[in-house]
């Protein structure tokens, strides 16, 4: 009898995907769920229009209002004004291919990477596509996602299929057990300090070992969400009983006979003990502490206690990088991260926004207030998010420490509803990228847990959150 | 899609590594359905804290101004996916961009557009940037995607390489819905198959 070559989680899923091969040698990778949003839909939606082609299955598209919408409670589409023609043009093209739409004011409107998981639309196993970088979010459930382009959304919705070459794999293995306060965005960011912001570049990753299993599904989807920031093309965590447990019974998951069904195939989604990986790293998260970033890309990072380095220390090929991070982010070499003043704390993004962020952050925050002269604000990344954390009191614990507590949106992450900070500005924020003026004209933006967020937000200061608590107990 | 074969024009050197499409293509103050992509191409790095024009900034010099041709470090184009970090490219008659390396997502959507992308080893790059540093915009490079080479002055053709079906799609401008459509029997049959193996992947229905 034959046996099968060992495959990697990845190659299972991508050879059943994948439907054949075009004449330029690319593999046509069938999408099983296509999410879009309203920033970059419209386009596709004129093009269609142009060439006068259809929506292939208009039943596995769906599509959400999330980069533009204004945050501000009682909402509408004229809010933030330079949303409103974004969101109009996202209705009209939903209406006209028969797309669902998680409008402004949809009971479970949000960022479409927390909706399509929170949702049951993307299952194990399956393959996502998203007009948007962090499209791999949704690896946190085993499933292989894209970010693409206008063009490749356009195809997608002619073809239900992306024209990719197969990319390398990768293991990132994460040993040991974190530590407290320590989670996922820590590991992501330390990795991404390890690897550079290019060092998964052209690579699937599959993160593996006892620090991935042991993570909360929504915190395994923090760390797939920065999996773009090392430049990697997708990434996930192969699903197992928590990833199981976490999507039974959510509305668009599989019911019944059903159900079982889909267990009994996910089940065989491991990778096998004798695959190969093109590329394998080990990352011990034993002793780690809070990570956070002194500069302006996301590998610029160090620990909570550590400094902003001395150019000597750099690599010599990022030390130029350095010196004009040191100029933008006013920092000189040498000063300790902790204890910086700061004017901003935002806790949201489709990074860190799910229900057990915001768990972690108010646990910080309860019985305390927000230090004088610091804006702070916290938007949760569904509307379903809110209502939970609502339901659960968490709104009252932020509104009662003076943080602001929003409507669902992409909001401060990249500014695209108007939410932004003031030009000098430091922040700490729960985002994915630090870059010049993200987060507004000339913001300097530090990344860091919503944990190191919420303590900072309280001491007005970038704050190790293990020392605000240690020092209440 | 736009043909490639050849392009000749001013090559101009943003010389930085890991250049983000947040900053090729900033989010505008005031932003519409129909941006102007031209003025959109590297709109904060061109100005200074005023609102002045940043003379210093490669693409304002008089010389730069037209380029057609922008050379650039490792990893270019990290970032979001927006491709309006390659339109704004096009809107300013720039073709061709010589990296030694870029972020997947841009390339796919520079091949997506009609803008070539070409990836040169560390030699040859370092010793292209010495020649179009000392050309200072005096005069042109040609990048001919059909013989794959870069010719101009201060030195002989530099050879580049890029895959077989890349350069056939650029050189024909070929529709890339247009070549998937090609395949759409197997489409349907994939569909029907998975329909049989995994029908929770190929239905979508609120259970409530
Ligand atoms: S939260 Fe930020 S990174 Fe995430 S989808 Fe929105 S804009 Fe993109």
């Amino acid at each position: 009898m034959l046996t099968a070559l060992p495959r990697t989680s990845f190659d299972k899923i991508w050879d059943f995907h994948c439907v054949g091969q075009r004449a330029d040698g690319r593999d046509l990778l069938y999408i099983d769920r296509h999410v879009l949003h309203e920033l970059h839909a419209h386009h596709a939606f004129a093009e269609l229009q142009k060439q006068q082609r259809k929506v292939h299955r208009p039943d596995l598209t769906f599509a959400v209002q999330d980069h533009t919408v204004a945050t501000k409670p009682g909402r509408d589409d004229d809010t933030n004004p330079t949303g409103t023609a974004f969101i109009k043009a996202m209705r009209e093209g939903c209406r006209n291919n028969g797309i669902r739409l998680f409008d402004i004011d949809d009971p479970e409107q949000g960022i479409s990477h927390v909706v399509a998981p929170e949702l049951g639309i993307v299952l194990p196993g399956a393959t996502h596509a998203v007009p948007d970088s962090h499209a791999s979010t949704v690896g946190g459930l085993g499933a292989i996602a894209f970010g693409c382009g206008t063009s490749e959304l356009a195809h997608i919705l002619v073809t239900q299929v992306m024209a990719l070459r197969r990319p390398k794999r990768m293991r990132v293995r994460l040993d040991g057990a974190l530590g407290a306060h320590v989670n996922a965005k820590d590991v992501a960011l330390r990795l991404i300090a390890e690897l550079g912001v290019a060092g998964a570049r052209g690579h699937v990753v599959e993160y593996a070992g006892a620090a991935a299993r042991g993570m909360l599904v929504e915190q395994r989807m923090t760390l797939c969400n920065l999996n773009i920031e090392m430049g990697g093309r997708s990434g996930f965590v192969a699903p197992d009983r928590a990833t199981f447990a976490w999507l039974a019974g959510r509305p668009y998951a599989p019911q019944g006979a059903a159900w079982d069904r889909a267990l009994a195939y996910w089940r065989t989604l491991q990778s096998d003990d004798d695959a190969v990986f093109d590329r394998e790293v080990v990352l011990d998260c034993a002793g780690l502490e809070p990570q956070i970033t002194w500069g302006t890309d996301p590998s610029q990072v160090v620990g909570i206690s550590g400094r902003v380095p001395e150019p000597a220390a750099v690599d010599p090929t990022r030390r130029a990088a350095a010196e004009s991070a040191f100029a933008y982010m006013g920092l000189k070499p040498g000063t300790p991260l902790a204890g910086l003043p700061v004017n901003r704390v935002f806790i949201g993004s489709c990074t860190n926004s799910r229900l057990p962020d915001l768990q972690t952050a108010a646990a910080v925050v309860r019985g305390r207030r927000v230090a004088e002269g610091v804006v702070a604000m916290v938007v949760p990344g569904s509307s379903s998010v809110k209502r939970e954390a609502e339901a659960a009191g968490l709104d009252r614990v932020f509104r009662d420490a003076g943080f602001f507590w929003g409507e669902s949106g992409c909001s401060m992450c990249a500014g695209g509803n108007g939410d932004r900070g003031q030009p000098g500005e430091r922040c700490v924020s729960t985002t994915n990228r630090n870059f010049e003026n993200r987060q507004g004209p000339k913001v300097r933006t530090h990344l860091a847990s919503p944990a190191t967020a919420a303590a900072t937000a309280i001491a007005g200061r970038i704050a190790d959150v293990r020392q605000l608590l240690a020092g209440a107990a | 899609m736009q043909p490639f074969t050849a392009h000749t024009g001013i090559a101009a050197p943003l010389l930085k590594d890991d250049i983000n499409t947040d900053q090729i293509a900033p989010v505008m103050h005031s932003r519409s359905l129909k941006e102007d992509y031209k003025a959109m191409l590297f709109y904060r790095a061109r100005q200074r804290e005023d609102g002045s024009e940043d003379s210093d900034f490669v693409l304002n010099k008089p010389q730069f101004r037209n380029a057609g041709i922008l050379v650039t470090g490792q990893n270019f184009g990290a970032g979001s996916s927006r491709e309006s970090a390659v339109w704004s490219m096009l809107a300013n008659g720039i073709r061709v961009i010589v990296a030694k390396s870029f972020a997947d997502i841009y390339r796919e959507n520079c091949l997506q557009n009609g803008v070539l992308p070409v990836v040169l080893g560390p030699q040859d790059a370092d010793g292209f940037i010495a020649r179009i540093v000392a050309a200072d915009g005096a005069a042109p490079f040609t990048v001919d995607l059909v013989t794959q080479r870069i010719s101009g002055p201060g030195g002989p053709d530099i050879a580049f390489e890029i895959a077989a079906a890349d350069r056939t799609r650029l050189l024909e401008g070929l529709d890339d819905i247009g070549m998937t459509l090609k395949h759409m029997d197997e489409i349907v049959g994939w569909e029907r198959r998975a329909a049989a193996a995994q029908p929770w992947l190929q239905t979508t229905r609120d259970s409530r």
